[in-house]
């Protein structure tokens, strides 16, 4: 699905190599989860794969389904099937939640050339959809994100993915923010959407998230590397452990 | 040294004695007192104060060298029911004037020599209060030489909204003058949409009594046109008073707002939001005199700035001596989507009461990276995700409109506005 060969990033401004030449390949259908100290590079990676500016790739590629992805705008990048859930969802005043959903969802498809969705199936879509994340009416007819709890945010960037239908899905640290019963909810939303053509990246700091949404394989990421992949064993180790030993492994 | 050269400009005529001597005694003696104040004070220069940010010789010469060009805002709030007076070339054909309930329509032209004891009270009287402390004398000259305008004396809750619907066509020069008399407790809404004219100098005095409720909405469009407008509102205890432009088109623009809380407890607000590309300047001067205890007043301007475009507000609120309790908000933003753009802006406020609450702000941004990325990562392409943005910024005025279905055809029209573009 997604495939990322010895990416090496710096921030455009100031001369700091963030990325040193990380690797990673995703299957289609599994859950990667990446683990790691702050500063490592998690959230850099999950800019650099989505379009954000700010970033300079120095050296290597990124391949979705076998097509670089690292000269498309944004926007393509979405078109063709890649969603970041974010850290921070941004409010938006003065935007209808809906009306946002509904220029996304038709925006990609048009970008596609595929016929865009009437008012009238939208609805009955994001109707069904918004009530499997517990997301009222009122929830769906306010501005984007604004005056939204930190729970109500995360479940409404699962909601934007469960109207776009990605095939490769970054979480970037979807748990911060969530109480126990947030987590939960967040994870039954994105647990509802694995599928077999479709491959989550789980970036988190703790391995409480994957009790709730199971990897298929953990990577331990630090100072811009992957620097141990394994299975969802390696994350419980890092429960018990922290980062310390694995550090030490490499250095 | 050299004596200043005395260049001589044509400019517009400030009295037009075939008018005054058939108009009836009401009109008479407010034009002939307003000819003499626009006299007294003369016209306006590039050098007064008040005209610092915007140069007044577009307004000031006699010649329109101008072509009003196509209404964008054609149809809009069509799907309304609406009592719809139509201003072709600034005039009215007052055999298509309707009528409503609760509510009596003139055009000026026809009423010009009736004796209406109503509208004598109001016309030029409130432009004529509003001439302190600072001069504005094209409203005088206007009071002086307008020919034509719609007359209104409401008496209860009117039903649906009086839509004013301007056209015009070729050099056309407008001199409108409107009159709205809202008797207490009585209620009415007023659309203005279009342009009068190539160029237009309109006046709306708004008389609203005790518990009276006045909304105001209007969408002034067109290209290469040139407009100076001026509110004279005098607002009792207990009334509401409100007014929304939205301004997408048009070279020149000068909206002026100069309102009176003379009544307790009332409450007014001024909104305005803009579009503005390349050969566009717009400006928002407007000042709120709270003279009465207890009252709220808002003023919310947003300017979207692209290619060059010049946005200028200056607001002031004057609190005086015994306007205890007054509540002031000011808040006046630019959006400048590229360095090219300026806003200029003159926040000020004057209180001489001791127990208020004032509150003013002023900001200039681009447009949010870390909010465009958001929407670009949705799918959203750029242009797009702009629009959206931009829509973000101009809400907070836009909800300045009580009224929430038209408040939608505002927003509908704005999404429509800049889709075309």
């Amino acid at each position: 699905m997604l495939n990322i060969k010895n990416l090496h990033v710096k921030l455009e401004e100031e001369d700091k190599q963030i990325l040193k030449g990380v690797n990673l390949s995703l299957e289609p259908g599994k859950v990667h989860a990446i683990m790691g100290p702050n500063g490592s590079g998690k959230s850099t990676l999950s800019y650099v794969l989505s379009g954000k500016g700010g970033y300079e790739v120095t050296e290597g590629a990124a391949q979705l389904e076998g097509v670089d992805i690292l000269d498309m705008e944004a926007e393509e990048r979405a078109a063709a099937g890649l969603f970041l859930a974010f850290q921070y969802p941004v409010e938006i005043p003065g935007v209808g939640n809906m009306t946002f959903l509904r220029t996304a969802v038709n925006a990609q498809r048009k970008l596609r050339s595929e016929e865009e969705m009437s008012a009238g199936e939208f609805l009955k879509v994001v109707r069904a959809k918004a009530k499997d994340l517990k997301i009222d009416a009122e929830m769906l007819k306010r501005s984007v994100n604004v005056g939204f709890s930190g729970g109500e945010k995360k479940r409404n960037e699962i909601l934007q993915m469960a109207m776009l239908e990605p095939k490769m899905c970054i979480l970037d640290e979807t748990d911060s923010g969530l109480d126990v019963d947030a987590m939960k909810l967040v994870s039954q939303g994105v647990n509802a959407l694995r599928d077999e053509n479709r491959t989550f990246l789980v970036i988190t700091h703790y391995q409480r998230l994957l009790d709730h949404i199971k990897p298929d394989v953990v990577h331990i990421m630090a100072n811009g590397r992957i620097i141990k992949t394994g299975g969802p064993e390696l994350a419980l180790e890092v429960e018990q452990n922290g980062y310390a030993d694995l550090l030490e492994e490499i250095a | 040294m050299a004596a200043p050269s005395q260049q001589k400009v044509n400019t517009r005529a400030l009295c037009d004695a075939p008018l005054i001597e058939s108009s009836g005694v009401w009109s008479k003696e407010a034009r002939m007192m307003a000819s003499a104040r626009a006299q007294a004070s003369g016209l306006p220069q590039r050098r007064d104060e008040y005209w610092k940010y915007t140069r007044p010789d577009a307004f000031v010469h006699a010649d329109v060298t101008l072509q009003a060009s196509q209404r964008s805002s054609l149809g809009l709030f069509d799907q309304r029911a609406t009592i719809s007076v139509a201003f072709e070339d600034g005039q009215i054909q007052a055999a298509t004037l309707p009528s409503a309930a609760h509510c009596t329509l003139e055009s000026l032209s026809s009423a010009s020599g009736l004796d209406l004891h109503w509208a004598r009270d109001i016309y030029g009287h409130l432009e004529a209060a509003g001439q302190k402390p600072v001069q504005r004398s094209l409203a005088a000259v206007n009071t002086a030489v307008a020919r034509e305008g719609l007359l209104v004396n409401v008496t209860g809750a009117v039903a649906a909204p009086i839509h004013i619907q301007a056209t015009s066509s070729g050099q056309s020069d407008s001199t409108i003058h409107h009159v709205i008399k809202v008797a207490p407790g009585a209620e009415v809404t007023v659309i203005e949409t279009g342009q009068y004219g190539a160029r237009s100098n309109i006046v709306l005095e708004v008389d609203v009594a005790d518990g009276g409720r006045f909304q105001h909405i209007r969408v002034q469009d067109g290209n290469e046109r040139h407009m100076l407008t001026h509110i004279f509102g005098k607002i009792g205890a207990e009334a509401v008073f409100k007014t929304f432009t939205l301004t997408a088109g048009g070279q020149l623009t000068r909206n002026e707002c100069v309102l009176q809380l003379l009544g307790d407890d009332a409450s007014v607000s001024v909104a305005g939001a803009c579009l503005g590309d390349g050969d566009f300047h717009h400006d928002d001067t407007v000042f709120i005199t709270h003279d009465a205890v207890n009252c709220e007043s808002r003023q919310v301007f947003k300017k979207v700035l692209r290619n060059g475009a010049v946005g200028v507000f200056q607001g002031k609120i004057l609190v005086k001596a015994g306007a205890q309790k007054t509540d002031g908000y000011q808040i006046s933003q630019s959006l400048l989507l590229d360095d090219d753009s300026q806003f200029l802006a003159k926040p000020e406020l004057e209180i001489y009461a001791d127990d208020v609450a004032c509150s003013h702000g002023s900001t200039s941004g681009a447009i949010d990276m870390q909010a465009l990325f958001y929407l670009r990562s949705r799918g959203v392409p750029e242009a797009k995700a702009i629009d959206l943005l931009t829509l973000s910024f101009v809400a907070e005025a836009i909800e300045e409109i009580e009224d929430s279905d038209l408040a939608q055809d505002i927003l509908d029209h704005l999404t429509n506005t800049m889709s075309a573009q």
